[in-house]
């Protein structure tokens, strides 16, 4: 069998060898606790704080706003709470989009039972935030907006500068979850307006378990894990120095190579989306045509069921992955695909492929010779088949 | 373990008995309101030597996941020869143990509808042939009935992609 094909990287991506390389010491030789005060944990401390210095850099931050975390998800989590507790004596309404990651939808919902307010602005077909829609929304008691910068799903990049000005303007937190774009895309977190900004390192060919949360400086928060007081007493727990010094190592790749990378990758999701809209009748680009992640595509193909799509496409070397209902344990369509104004049904064939530091212009073509095949075969099978 | 067995993968590369019957005897669609998949189905009836009613020959479509497809196509197999009758009695915890793997609790639900299309095609030759159909059956009947409806309003808009898609 050929070689398997993997567009699925903005699910996870492969750890980098040259990362790979620079964790290794710090899981056996330098495997010290950052808060001992011997040899062995002062070495750790080092690299902690050392990597601090990087992922501050990377995005024009202080080494001090950098809060390092587990994943985005713990990240996007202590944003909203932490925020809500500690200002909720300003006030109890904060606003999301609709087409946030589900961990950000789903803190918004826990704080919304816990007696706070959510606001959940609408997106046009693209998944753009309306900011005169966000303006509308602002009242005295809002404390807190979260919009991500770019959508997991249909990689929409929002309007972030616009949104973080209005935000400063009224002196409401900004957070914003980078979880997707961070390494992939510029960012400076000064230019963007930001208070808070969520970075996750296993979207950005580092290791699963580290993470960071920039934190401006004077922001009013809360922790929500309690302990021995690490990370300037935000989020206690022995530090994961190993999977940390990864992440740092994979954003010193991508400060390097990001603009030539992004260029490259532009150049393929490009040809992709033009060759399958081309190639395949009844098919459609789900999120913004230009104002997308550089790896991302996304589609619906009418007539076609997601899932089978996805096996079909694993059958024959090709990872994918659907927003269709059948895929989800909760047997809803994708809230991304619906909130851009899609029907379930319509979402029922929808198709993510996002490419990555290894995906090549023959593995494009692989899959424009391929899809349209496996499109074709699903809707032989289907009853509107005439 | 992979999400699903070989038997599954199997049945999904190579679904049997996929396409239409020119005028069939009965032919019954169903729909699945919570994920969107719609099935069709068609039969041939014929008789055994005991002069019972068989089915001769069955073919399907659909526009469903994984398990829809391999579910039917197994089904297919299974109830192709046998008497109405004892089609009729396939339920799905027998399509789901044939399949060789427990599905996921949200996955059960694609199973019925290979079962609901064939009650509703056997139901439509009763019906145009005027025989006696069970009290059973027809409960059955105005159930799938009910959930097709509310999935034919849903696809309707797409009757227009038809021709676009098909030409």
């Amino acid at each position: 069998m050929r070689k398997k094909i993997y567009m699925d990287y903005a699910a996870t991506t492969p750890v980098d060898p040259r990362v790979v390389k620079a964790m290794l010491p710090y899981l056996s030789e330098k495997f010290g606790n950052t808060m001992s005060l011997h040899s062995f944990g002062q070495e750790a401390k080092e690299a902690l704080e050392e990597s601090r210095e990087v992922v501050a850099n990377l995005m024009g931050a202080k080494p001090n706003e950098i809060i390092f975390t587990s994943s985005a998800t713990e990240s996007n989590n202590l944003a909203l709470k932490g925020i809500a507790l500690a200002n909720k004596d300003k006030g109890r309404h904060i606003i999301i989009s609709p087409i946030e990651h589900p961990c950000v939808m789903e803190s918004a919902k826990w704080l919304e039972s816990q007696g706070f307010e959510i606001t959940r602005l609408k997106v046009d077909k693209y998944g753009l935030v309306d900011l005169q829609e966000l303006q509308k929304a602002i009242k005295k008691e809002t404390i807190l907006v979260s919009i991500m910068h770019a959508n997991n799903e249909i990689g929409t990049i929002e309007p972030i500068e616009e949104i973080g000005k209005i935000c400063k303007e009224k002196g409401i937190y900004f957070h914003t979850d980078a979880a997707q774009s961070f390494g992939k895309i510029p960012i400076d977190i000064n230019k963007m307006n930001v208070d808070l900004l969520t970075a996750s390192s296993h979207k950005m060919y580092g290791p699963k378990g580290a993470a960071a949360l920039f934190i401006r400086e004077g922001t009013k928060i809360e922790p929500l894990i309690h302990g021995g007081g690490h990370e300037s007493g935000l989020r206690s727990s022995t530090v994961n120095v190993s999977a940390i010094v990864g992440f740092i190592e994979a954003c010193r790749i991508c400060q390097k190579e990001m603009r030539k990378e992004g260029q490259r990758l532009t150049v393929l999701r490009d040809k992709l989306i033009k060759g399958v809209l081309r190639k395949i009748p009844g098919s459609h680009l789900n999120g913004h045509p230009q104002k997308r992640l550089p790896n991302n595509a996304n589609f619906w193909f009418a007539f076609v069921e997601g899932e089978s799509m996805v096996i079909q496409l694993d059958l024959l070397g090709i990872a994918a992955s659907t927003g269709s209902a059948c895929s989800s344990a909760k047997l809803e369509p994708s809230h991304v695909l619906l909130a851009i104004g899609l029907r379930p049904e319509q979402a029922h064939g929808s198709l993510r492929l996002s490419l990555g530091r290894w995906t090549e212009e023959k593995d494009i073509d692989y899959v424009l010779e391929v899809l349209p095949k496996v499109v074709k075969r699903l809707r032989e099978i289907s009853p509107f088949k005439k | 373990m992979p999400i699903y067995s070989k038997e599954i993968i199997k049945h999904f590369k190579n679904p049997k008995n996929v396409g239409k019957i020119k005028k069939p005897d009965g032919s019954g669609e169903a729909g699945n309101i919570l994920c969107g998949d719609i099935m069709r189905l068609y039969l041939k009836i014929g008789e055994n030597k005991k002069g019972e009613k068989i089915i001769e020959d069955i073919k399907f479509e659909t526009l469903g996941c994984i398990v829809a497809i391999a579910n039917t196509s197994l089904l297919t197999t299974l109830v192709k020869g046998k008497t109405i009758k004892e089609a009729l009695s396939f339920k799905k915890e027998d399509l789901i143990k044939k399949l060789g793997q427990p599905l996921p609790p949200f996955k059960i639900h694609c199973s019925i509808l290979a079962v609901d299309a064939l009650k509703e095609a056997i139901y439509d030759y009763y019906l145009k042939n005027k025989l006696e159909i069970s009290e059973d059956l027809e409960k059955e009947h105005q159930r799938i009935t009910k959930t097709k409806e509310e999935l034919e309003k849903r696809y309707k808009g797409f009757q227009t992609f038809e021709k676009e898609i098909l030409k």
